[in-house]
C-alpha cells in the first residue's frame, strides 16, 4: 500500500535508522567480509601476515583429524539436542495443556534453566556427570542412580570417549527443552477447542486428534523451534568450555571451541577465521531460507 | 465406573510424569544450593546428594571475597552490572526506534533491510571475533568495559528491533494516521503515540537483553580478559577450573552468578515468556 | 610498577598479554616460560633484549650452561629466570609401597611389574588427571626422555632426531600400556584430582611436575616419595618461569630494578621458598639451601649435576603452535591408541613447525 510521504518525513525515518544500519553494516557484514579475507590469508603467527593463499586453510582444516571429529561431534550433538528438546518440550506441553493443578509452578520449573548462562549450566553438570571411580566411589548422577536402585545405568559420561558429546547434549536439552515447551503450549492454547470437539464428535481417539489435527497445526512452531535450536546448536561453545573442554580424544570438541583455541592460543588466526567461515556457512544454510520465507510471508499478510 | 477409574489412573500417571520431570529440572539446583551451604570440611564429592549437617555461609564469603590464592567474584558481579545495564538500555532504545520505523513507516526495501538486520542475530559470533578484536584495539576500547558495552549494544540491535517491530505492529494504524493529520511528524508520532504505550515492550526487551548480556561468555572472554574488568561469567569459569578453589566455593560462586537472571525470570516471568514468543518470527 | 601476574592457568594469561603487546600498551613485565615459548610473543618486535643486564649482574656465571642456552632466542636474552621446576618426577605413596614391599621402579619393566601387582590388589597403580588437556602430554614427554635419552630427546625439537625413530614408537607403546593401569575417570580430573588418590592411599604412583610437592604440602600429606621417571635418572626435564621487559613498558627503570631482584640470590630464595620450586641460580650456600624442604634440596642437587633437557609442554622446547599440535596428537591417542597414526601426526607437526621457524 503506497503511503503519501510528506516533505522531510522520508529523511527523518532514514536518519532514525541510520545509526543501526551503519552499526550492523560494519559490525556484521563488514566484519564477516574481513574474517573471510583473513581466512584466505597466511596469518598464522602473532604478527599479521595478509598474503593471499587461496583455500589452503580450508583444505588443511578438512584434512585435520581434530576438525573431522569436531564436525562429527556437532552432527551427533545437534541430532540429540534437537530431538530431545522437541520430544520433551512437546510432551510437557501436551501434559500441561490438560488443566493441570499448579500448572504455573510446573511451567516455572521447566523453563527456569533457560534463564541461566551456559557457563553456570556447564559448571554444575560437570560435577553431576563426574562418574567417580571404582576405588573412590561414585559421585554425581552415577551416585544418584545407585541410590535409587538404577545403578546399572551408570556411565563414564563425558570421561568415556564413546559417550563424549552425548553427555553434553543431555545438559543442553535440560537447559532448552523448557523453551520448546513454552512454544508448544502457546501454540496448543491457540488451537480452538471447537476443532478438537469436532474431531471427537467424528469418533477420533485422543491420539488420532493429536496426530492428524494438532500436530499439523503446530508445524510452524516446530519449524521455528528447529531453526532456533539448530542455530544455537551449531554455535555451541560456552557449554563445552565450562563443562568438559575438548574431552578425551576430542570426544567433546566442537568447531567453535577449536576456533577459539587455534586463534587465541596457537596464534593461527587464518585457520581460526576459516573455521568461523565454515560455521557461518552452516548457520546460513539453516537461517537464510527461513528468514526469506518468514519475512516474505509476513509481507503478504 | 470403569471409565471414571480409568480417568483417575490417567491423571495419576500425568502428575507422576510431570513431577518426575520437575525433579529432573530441579536436581542440579539442589546440588548447587546444598553444596554452597556446606563447609569445606563437610563437602565431599562422594556424598554429593546429602544435605548439609550444619549450614555454613563460609563458601559464599569466599566466593565473593576470595580465599587463599584466588580473588572473589564480588567485583566481577559489579562488572557484569556495569556492562549489562548500559548495553541493555542502549540496544533497547535503538531497537525501539528501528521497530517503530520498520512497522509504521514502511518504504520500498524496508523488508529487505529488516531481513538483513535480522540476520545479524543468528550469525555465529566467531565469524566477527577477529575483526572485532582488531577494531576495538584500534579505537582503544579493547580490554575495557565500554568496549564490551559497545559490542553488546551493536549485536543486540537485531533482536531488540525484532521484538519492538512485532510489538508496535499491534498499535492500530489509525492512531498513527490521526496523529499525522494533526500535524505530527515522524518523531512526533513516536513521542505522542508510541512511547506512552511502549512500557510493556521495553520491559520485555530489557528483560531479554539483560539475560542475554549477563549470561554472555564469548564476548566477555575475548574482550575483557583482564581480571579487573572481567564479567562474572568469565570469572566463574576461571574459578571453577582452578585446582586451588574448594568445590563448595565454586558452587556458591555459580549460584551467585546465576542469581540476577534467575530472580528476573522468577519475578518477571510473564514478560520473559512474552520475549520468548516475540522472538519467534511468528508475528 | 604494573606487573600483570595472574594466578591459575597460564593460558588465560597469554590471551590478555598478546593483544596488549600488539596494541602498544603492554604491562611493565609479565611472566613467560624460558625457551621457545618466547617466539609466540615476537620478541624482536615487542620485547627488550636483556643482554646488558645479564652482563652487569654476572648471571651467565651462576646459571647452568644448559639453561643459558634455553634462554637465548635469535641471539639475545629476553627473560630473567626466577625458578626451575622439574617435570620428570614420579611420585608415589609410601604407605602402599611399604605395605606391598615395593621400591621405586628404575625402568619401565619394573614399573609395569609393580602395576600388575597392585592391580591385582585393587589399588589404582598409576593415577592421572587430564582435564586440562596437557597432563597426559606431559607424561608422554617424560616417556620420550626415557626412551631417547637427553641428546636424543633434545634432537627431536631441533630436527636432529627424526620423529620416525624407534624411540618415539617405543614411547607411544609405553603410554599405551600405561593406559591399561590408569584410573578410569582421568578425563574428569585435573592433576590434583588425581593426586587425591595418593592422599587417600587408593592410588600408588603419579608422574607430574614438582609443583605437586607444594600441593602435597598444602594438603598436609607427608607420606609421599619421589624418584626420577623410570629411565630418566641423571636427566633433569626443566621448565623455568621468567620475567621480561616489553619494549613499550610504561616504567622501564623500575622494571629493570624488579628484574635485578628476580635474578638476585635473595630474590630467588624468597620467591622459591614460597612457591615450592628451586632457584635458577646454582650458587647457594649450604645454609641457604637448608631453607628449602627435603624434596627441593635433593632437586637442587640434581639440577646442578644432571643433564638438563627442555620441557616441551611447558614452553621451553618448541614454539606454541608445535606444542598445540603435539598436545592434540597425544590427546587423540588416548582415545584411539593408534601408535602408527599418532607417530605420523607427530612427524607432520614437526615438519610444519621446523619449516615455519627456518
Amino acid at each position: 500500500m503506497r503511503r503519501r510521504w510528506l516533505k522531510g518525513e522520508r529523511l527523518v525515518t532514514l536518519l532514525l535508522l541510520l545509526p543501526s544500519v551503519i552499526a550492523v553494516a560494519v559490525f556484521v557484514y563488514g566484519f564477516i567480509g574481513w574474517t573471510g579475507y583473513v581466512s584466505l590469508s597466511n596469518w598464522n603467527k602473532l604478527l599479521p601476515d595478509y598474503t593471499f593463499v587461496g583455500f589452503k586453510n580450508f583444505l588443511k582444516l578438512f584434512a585435520h583429524p581434530r576438525f573431522q571429529i569436531d564436525l562429527r561431534n556437532l552432527a551427533v550433538f545437534t541430532a540429540l539436542f534437537l530431538t530431545g528438546s522437541l520430544a520433551i518440550g512437546f510432551l510437557l506441553a501436551v501434559l500441561l495443556d490438560r488443566k493441570v493443578k499448579g500448572e504455573s509452578i510446573f511451567r516455572t520449573i521447566y523453563l527456569y534453566p533457560m534463564s541461566l548462562s551456559f557457563i553456570v549450566t556447564g559448571v554444575v553438570w560437570r560435577w553431576l556427570m563426574n562418574p567417580g571411580s571404582p576405588q573412590m566411589g561414585s559421585t554425581g548422577i552415577n551416585l544418584l542412580l545407585e541410590k535409587i536402585g538404577l545403578g546399572f545405568l551408570k556411565s563414564g559420561w563425558y570421561t568415556d570417549p564413546r559417550v563424549g558429546i552425548k553427555a553434553v547434549a543431555i545438559a543442553a536439552v535440560w537447559q532448552m527443552s523448557g523453551y520448546v515447551m513454552a512454544m508448544y503450549l502457546a501454540g496448543l492454547r491457540g488451537i480452538p477447542e471447537e476443532l478438537r470437539e469436532a474431531a471427537r464428535v467424528d469418533g477420533a481417539s485422543e491420539f488420532q486428534i493429536y496426530r492428524y489435527v494438532i500436530l499439523p497445526l503446530l508445524r510452524p512452531i516446530t519449524l521455528g523451534a528447529v531453526i532456533i535450536l539448530g542455530h544455537i546448536s551449531l554455535k555451541i561453545y560456552d557449554l563445552i568450555v565450562a563443562m568438559t573442554g575438548p574431552g578425551p580424544g576430542f570426544s567433546c570438541d566442537v568447531p567453535a571451541y577449536f576456533m577459539w583455541e587455534t586463534t587465541f592460543h596457537a596464534n593461527r588466526f587464518a585457520q581460526g577465521a576459516a573455521i568461523a567461515i565454515i560455521l557461518l556457512l552452516m548457520v546460513s544454510l539453516l537461517i537464510v531460507p527461513y528468514l526469506i520465507f518468514s519475512v516474505r510471508r509476513e509481507a503478504e499478510v | 465406573m470403569t471409565a471414571l477409574r480409568h480417568l483417575r489412573w490417567h491423571r495419576l500417571l500425568l502428575y507422576l510424569i510431570l513431577i518426575g520431570f520437575a525433579a529432573f529440572y530441579l536436581m542440579p539446583i539442589y546440588v548447587l544450593v546444598v553444596t554452597s551451604f556446606k563447609s569445606f570440611a563437610e563437602v565431599n564429592l562422594y556424598h554429593m546428594w546429602d544435605p548439609p549437617h550444619s549450614f555454613s555461609l563460609e563458601s559464599f564469603k569466599k566466593a565473593l571475597f576470595g580465599g587463599f590464592g584466588y580473588t572473589g567474584l564480588a567485583h566481577n558481579l559489579i562488572n557484569s552490572f556495569l556492562v549489562t545495564i548500559p548495553a541493555t538500555l542502549a540496544s533497547a532504545f535503538l531497537g525501539s526506534l528501528n521497530g517503530y520505523v520498520l512497522s509504521k513507516w514502511r518504504f520500498r526495501g524496508s523488508n529487505t533491510l529488516f531481513t538483513l538486520l535480522l540476520f545479524g542475530m543468528f550469525i555465529p559470533y566467531q565469524s566477527i571475533l577477529i575483526p572485532l578484536v582488531q577494531t576495538l584495539m584500534k579505537i582503544g576500547l579493547y580490554g575495557t568495559i565500554p568496549g564490551l558495552i559497545l559490542a553488546h549494544t551493536v549485536y543486540g540491535i537485531p533482536i531488540t528491533t525484532l521484538i519492538f517491530r512485532n510489538y508496535y505492529a499491534t498499535v492500530p494504524k489509525e492512531l498513527v494516521e490521526a496523529a499525522r493529520i494533526d500535524g505530527a511528524g515522524v518523531l512526533g508520532v513516536y513521542t505522542r503515540i508510541m512511547l506512552p504505550v511502549s512500557m510493556p515492550g521495553f520491559v520485555v526487551v530489557m528483560i531479554w537483553q539483560f539475560t542475554s548480556v549477563w549470561n554472555d561468555f564469548l564476548f566477555a572472554v575475548t574482550i575483557a580478559q583482564n581480571p579487573a574488568v572481567q564479567p562474572v561469567t568469565v570469572a566463574l569459569n576461571n574459578l571453577a577450573g582452578s585446582y586451588i578453589v574448594e568445590w563448595n566455593v565454586q558452587m556458591a560462586g555459580a549460584l551467585m552468578a546465576a542469581l540476577p537472571t534467575l530472580l528476573v525470570y522468577i519475578f518477571l516471568g510473564r514478560y520473559f515468556m512474552r520475549g520468548l514468543l516475540a522472538g519467534s518470527l511468528k508475528g | 610498577m604494573n606487573a600483570t601476574i595472574a594466578g591459575g592457568a597460564g593460558f588465560v594469561f597469554r590471551a590478555v598479554i598478546k593483544p596488549r603487546l600488539i596494541a602498544g600498551n603492554p604491562p611493565d613485565t609479565f611472566q613467560l616460560h624460558a625457551g621457545l615459548e618466547v617466539e609466540g610473543y615476537s620478541p624482536e618486535t615487542y620485547l627488550t633484549p636483556l643482554d646488558k643486564l645479564y652482563e652487569i649482574e654476572g648471571w651467565d656465571k651462576v646459571l647452568p650452561k644448559d639453561l643459558l642456552k634455553l634462554l637465548v632466542y635469535k641471539g639475545h636474552y629476553w627473560g630473567v629466570p626466577v625458578n626451575i621446576h622439574r617435570a620428570n618426577v614420579l611420585w608415589y605413596d609410601k604407605a602402599i609401597f611399604k605395605k606391598y614391599d615395593l621400591t621405586p621402579p628404575k625402568n619401565w619393566d619394573e614399573f609395569f611389574a609393580i602395576c600388575e601387582k597392585l592391580k591385582a590388589e585393587g589399588i589404582v597403580p598409576f593415577v592421572m588427571g587430564n582435564a586440562g588437556g596437557w597432563e597426559a602430554p606431559h607424561l608422554f614427554e617424560t616417556i620420550l626422555v626415557s626412551t631417547l635419552g637427553a641428546e636424543g630427546y633434545k634432537g627431536l625439537w631441533t630436527g636432529k632426531t627424526p620423529w620416525t625413530s624407534e624411540g618415539v614408537t617405543k614411547a607411544l607403546e609405553i603410554l599405551k600400556k600405561i593406559l591399561a593401569y590408569v584410573n578410569p575417570d582421568y578425563a574428569a580430573l585435573s592433576w590434583d584430582g588425581a593426586g587425591e588418590y595418593l592422599i587417600a592411599h587408593k592410588g600408588a604412583m603419579m608422574i607430574m611436575g614438582d609443583w605437586t610437592n607444594g600441593w602435597f604440602m598444602a594438603k598436609g600429606y607427608e607420606g609421599y616419595g619421589w624418584a626420577p621417571v623410570p629411565g630418566t635418572q641423571g636427566i633433569f626435564d626443566a621448565l623455568s618461569d621468567t620475567f621480561c621487559l616489553p619494549k613499550l613498558a610504561p616504567h622501564p627503570i623500575n622494571t629493570l630494578g624488579w628484574l635485578e631482584v628476580c635474578g638476585s640470590k635473595e630474590g630467588q630464595i624468597a620467591f622459591n621458598t614460597r612457591k615450592g620450586s628451586i632457584p635458577a641460580r646454582t650458587d647457594l650456600t649450604p645454609e641457604e639451601k637448608a631453607q628449602f624442604n627435603p624434596y627441593l634440596q635433593s632437586c637442587m642437587e640434581d639440577f646442578a649435576r644432571d643433564a638438563i633437557v627442555p620441557s616441551v609442554i611447558h614452553g621451553a622446547a618448541a614454539i606454541e603452535s608445535w606444542v598445540t599440535d603435539f598436545k592434540d596428537a597425544i590427546n587423540l591417542f588416548l582415545a584411539t591408541k593408534d601408535v602408527a597414526g599418532t607417530q605420523k601426526a607427530l612427524v607432520e607437526a614437526a615438519e610444519t613447525a621446523l619449516a615455519a621457524t627456518k
